[in-house]
């Protein structure tokens, strides 16, 4: 399989703390890979490094070829990467319609409408509430909203942080669904979760973090069937 | 109901020079100029929460720059004098909003509080240009072949200016930038993570702050005639703060209303200079503790359903 993100020893500190220390991965194309941890392990800042939010001290990140370990975030998103920020980080204050605009900043205008009709047939609750107040949405639908402000940039790769977090089960399976769709689209997904469970049965493979380095890594039904990955992270 | 309202103030505004005495009408000239200093500040303060205590320094850059403009620039139409004023004062608001990026919360404030000061001392210095301490005197405006001599002719400019300025602010946070900008206080992270790019807008929203703030500044120059350093001076600054948090963060008609309430105040304690602090503190804290989106939230509050 094509590799097309990679993290090659990234390291990331935050004053004095180490955040991550030598963290190396690689998704192919097309995979959905689960990256599992405890809170405060490093998930979340491996997703704000790929996405140029945090700067390694060091290391080096690959997306389809290039270099972009010292890129802007804007340039990244532009290039094909998107980020849905854990806690979903929507635009409260706005419509939907206009958190989707947003998210299409980087798009060229004419692509716009298309991309607009093209997010709202995916997820039919936003287009019924497309006037709304983002605020005023159900924590289910403003995880949609913010899945489906990350899509009208048109990404090739996919970066979710925690996107079943606070959701009754029936919506993280509806999430996990739509993840899933995202996926058989075309779009290649690294997922952030807490809920190891619903991750690796989504995934076809994953990675383990703990206090900033990657400890395991294999395929989601052998990660499943690790006694530590039951005992830590599966409710034994 | 709205409609009447903004109809009577309307009237009652384009009629103030044939109504009011002499003294109110270059009082209601300084609250539109007042005006489009917290408009300017807010689209800086309001929408990207960046608080500057240094902006007496831009509206010394822009009322200088149109006096220096008046004395050498050969009968410059006024439209002309503000908008080179606008620019340039635009120019030094990226100047000083690039290496502001890196800062945050009260290491801003302290650069813009700074920023305040050198303003001040390059004018002291700078006496062959500006006349230093003895203060500079400022040709009238000109329009063609008249002079705008008159408080009533001088408050219709600001007036059509103002309003101009009233209406791209009130575009500006519809339009693609505004959007940008708003994200940007929304969720900062979020934004950047859909591609804004944040840099960059702050760096607007500083250039376009330092604009309204400098086109102010040419219309204070022609109001008050004389230009000296101590009319900029940092309590300036806390004034333009206290306005739009009174007025309400990130809100137009709110920055107007603040400036008309400070303004006023301003000149009816004139008579209690050493107590103006004192007052102007009070205000900031009562509006911190009880009405924290200033008088737009509460006006806000009130109408909502």
């Amino acid at each position: 399989m094509r590799a097309q993100l990679e993290l090659h020893d990234v390291s990331v500190s935050y004053g004095q703390r180490r955040a991550l220390e030598d963290v190396s991965l690689t998704v192919g194309a097309g995979e959905i890979v689960a990256l599992l941890g405890a809170n405060g392990s490093g998930k979340s800042t491996t997703l704000r490094t790929i996405s140029g939010l945090v700067r390694p001290s060091r290391g080096r990140i690959a997306y389809e070829g290039r270099d972009i370990t010292t890129w802007q975030p804007d340039g990244i998103v532009a290039a094909g990467v998107g980020h849905v920020p854990e806690g979903r980080e929507i635009f409260s204050e706005f419509t939907v319609l206009e958190n989707l605009l947003v998210g299409g900043h980087t798009a060229p205008a004419r692509e716009i409408p298309a991309r607009l009709q093209r997010a709202l047939a995916m997820f039919p609750v936003l287009r019924e509430r497309q006037r709304q107040p983002a605020g005023t949405l159900s924590g289910g639908e403003q995880q949609m909203l913010a899945i489906a402000r990350a899509l009208m940039a048109a990404p090739r790769v996919l970066l979710l942080d925690e996107p079943s977090l606070g959701l009754a089960p029936r919506l993280a399976r509806e999430i996990f669904r739509m993840i899933e769709r995202i996926n058989a689209a075309g779009v290649t997904v690294l997922l952030v979760e807490q809920n190891a469970r619903r991750a690796l049965a989504v995934a076809a493979r994953g990675y383990v973090l703990e206090t900033g380095r990657i400890v395991m890594t294999g395929a989601s039904s052998a990660l499943a069937a690790d006694p530590r990955v039951r005992a830590a992270y599966l409710g034994g | 109901m709205r409609r009447a309202v903004l109809l009577v103030f309307v009237i009652v505004g384009l009629a103030w020079p044939l109504l009011a005495p002499r003294y109110f009408v270059f009082l209601a000239s300084l609250v539109f100029v007042n005006a489009i200093v917290a408009m300017g500040l807010n689209l800086l303060s309001g929408y990207t929460h960046q608080l500057s205590f240094g902006h007496a320094g831009f509206l010394a850059i822009g009322a200088y720059t149109t006096a220096l403009l008046g004395l050498h620039g050969g009968g410059l139409p006024a439209p002309l004098a503000l908008l080179g004023a606008g620019v340039v004062t635009a120019a030094v608001g990226v100047a000083l909003g690039l290496p502001c990026l890196r800062l945050e919360g009260l290491y801003l404030t302290m650069a813009t509080l700074a920023f305040g000061f050198v303003v001040i001392e390059a004018i002291l210095n700078l006496d062959r240009l500006t006349n230093g301490a003895d203060g500079l005197r400022v040709p009238a405006a000109r329009m063609g072949p008249w002079a705008l001599t008159t408080d009533g002719a001088r408050y219709y400019l600001v007036v059509v200016v103002t309003a101009l300025l009233v209406i791209a602010a009130l575009n500006v946070t519809r339009m693609r930038v505004g959007r940008a900008l708003l994200a940007i206080r929304e969720s900062e992270i979020a934004a950047q993570a859909s591609g804004v790019p944040v840099a960059t807008w702050k760096t607007i929203a500083f250039a376009l702050s330092a604009f309204y703030t400098g086109v102010a500044g040419g219309l204070f120059a022609w109001l008050i005639g004389t230009l000296s350093p101590d009319a900029f001076d940092v309590f300036l600054s806390v004034d333009f703060v206290v306005m739009i948090i009174l007025g309400g963060l990130g809100s137009v008609p709110g920055s107007i209303v603040g400036a008309a309430v400070v303004t006023v105040l301003n000149d009816a304690l004139a008579g209690f200079q050493n107590y103006r602090p004192l007052i102007f503190g009070t205000i900031l804290i009562g509006c911190m503790l009880f009405m924290p989106g200033g008088i737009a939230g509460a006006w806000r509050r009130q109408t909502a359903p």
